[in-house]
């Protein structure tokens, strides 16, 4: 397949990267401000090179990348809210191409869920997302795999970098400002780290699952959320004291879409350490599946959207 | 999700002879049969009428774990003087974070009760030190078999009037 990669952060460079060991070629990779076209195949290495010496990816327009030669549009530009741009407006002009579209970027499915389904309604293309809820770890596929109608409901860690901080405070007796900072040393917090602390990041995606098990219908505003800024040290060393500890817990139960610290079992399912995630799926007829891994990071988002890429191969 | 594999908090009363290992051994079955020891509240300077000390264990395990513990410290000769009294009433634990010295903590304990129906069994208190204001709180509740979500519910909003923060633990589905 012939890929072509909106967005040169972490993810779109690491698709780049592994495109070639999926038997893929990439045939355009644009940021905000450059573009490397070739129709018959970029050099990946030469052009991800000349983005971290130059900053540029290459010099030809972003805007002539959609109207190029690819299979598949790779959706890796930064998430946001509200009209969820610019990676709405990508998915549906190489939609209306025909092109299909693999989603890392949350935005478009949380926020604007129902229009990319008409769109896609109307193209030979398709539109794939694993990448969005839970980075490697295949969520979106197993709840296709289970048919959505079996899942009764979701509940999981979906956020490493708040999880690294609620469990780094509970090993550490540490207060959230001294974790956070550490948080931001090791690369885990990024500078602004309020989509991932305030539970924004997790929401987003607890409604992305909503929209694939209830068929549309939710956006961001619909969700429940409060994050884990509030939480002093003394409340996790209250909770280890009962064998319990806190974690920043989203569900998707009775179609209520809900993120805030919960208590649950110091030694359970749920309590995953450090940066890891995990997502439980309860199943009309098959118990509670729990599947956990890394979920965020270039190259496990990448792995997320090259096994998109291969489904649609 | 079946009723009999969702872990709750179940207490046991035993009498034991005060001899060394008794309590030990007493304790056994409860983790080998999969259960959470949540406290135990062992009243040395009690004596039952036969000379025993009580001792009261707390225990989080699924209902069916729990019938198997109980059996099995009747098989090993424990005195198992009451179990499973609680069965039928749901133990729930939250954590309160706030300015709850200020926000007086003892009237938000009785309007919790008021409004939840459910009965605060126990409160650990960890009071803020100067530089931060913000304290916690481990309330244990006692709530009506099949309310907890009603008395969760009504503990947010006493909370939320006195902009205290309610951390909750996982009810509906499973709490695994």
């Amino acid at each position: 397949m012939k890929l072509a990669i909106m967005g040169a952060g972490a993810v779109g460079a690491s698709v780049a990267e592994l495109a070639s060991t999926y038997g893929h070629e990439v045939t355009a990779i644009a940021d905000s401000n450059s573009a490397a076209i070739d129709p018959t195949g970029l050099d990946t290495d030469a052009v991800l090179t000349s983005k971290r010496t130059s900053g540029a990816v290459g010099d030809d327009d972003p805007d002539a990348v959609l109207a190029g030669t690819y299979d598949v549009l790779v959706e890796a530009t930064p998430t946001t809210l509200g009209d969820a741009n610019p990676g709405y407006n990508h998915t549906v002009e190489a939609l209306e191409r025909d092109r299909h579209v693999v989603l890392a970027n949350k935005g478009p499915i949380a926020e604007r869920y129902d229009e990319i389904r008409t769109s896609e309604r109307d193209s030979d293309g398709r539109v794939l997302f694993d990448a969005t809820v839970g980075g490697a770890i295949p969520v979106l596929t197993t709840i296709g795999d289970l048919g959505r109608s079996n899942v009764t409901a979701v509940r999981g860690v979906l956020n490493g970098t708040a999880n690294f901080i609620l469990s780094r405070m509970a090993a550490e007796s540490l207060d959230y400002e001294h974790v956070l900072a550490e948080a931001q040393d090791l690369g885990v917090a990024e500078a602004d780290p309020t989509f991932d602390v305030d539970g924004t990041d997790a929401a987003l995606k607890c409604v992305i699952l909503a929209n694939v098990l209830f068929d549309g219908g939710y956006a961001l505003s619909d969700a429940s959320v409060t994050g884990i800024r509030e939480i002093p040290g003394t409340a996790l060393q209250l909770a280890a004291e009962d064998g319990r500890t806190i974690r920043l817990i989203g569900e998707v139960i009775d179609d209520e879409i809900c993120v805030e610290p919960r208590l649950v079992p110091e030694t359970g399912t749920l309590a995953v350490s450090g940066t890891q995630n995990i997502v439980q799926l309860h199943t009309e007829h098959a118990g509670r599946l729990n599947i956990s891994g890394r979920g965020a990071g270039g190259h496990e988002t990448a792995t997320a959207v090259l096994g998109d890429i291969n489904r649609l191969s | 999700m079946s009723e009999r594999m969702v872990p709750r908090a179940h207490t046991v009363r035993l009498e034991l002879d005060d001899e060394p290992g008794k309590l030990l051994n007493a304790l056994d079955p409860i983790a080998e049969h999969g259960g959470n020891l949540l406290s135990i509240f062992h009243e040395r300077g009690n004596r039952t009428p036969r000379g025993q000390i009580p001792v009261e264990v707390d225990v989080e395990a699924t209902p069916e774990r729990f019938d198997r513990i109980v059996s099995t410290l009747r098989e090993t000769g424990v005195n198992v003087v009451q179990a499973g009294a609680e069965r039928y009433s749901e133990e729930l634990t939250v954590l309160l974070v706030g300015r709850l010295i200020e926000t007086d903590l003892s009237d938000t304990l009785t309007q919790f009760e008021h409004c939840s129906s459910a009965s605060v069994a126990d409160v650990s208190l960890t009071v803020a030190d100067e530089t931060d204001e913000v304290s916690s709180a481990r309330i244990r509740l006692a709530a009506h078999a099949g309310e907890t979500d009603r008395a969760l519910a009504a503990i947010h909003e006493v909370a939320a009037e006195k902009d205290l923060t309610v951390i909750s633990p996982l009810t509906r589905g499973d709490s695994g």
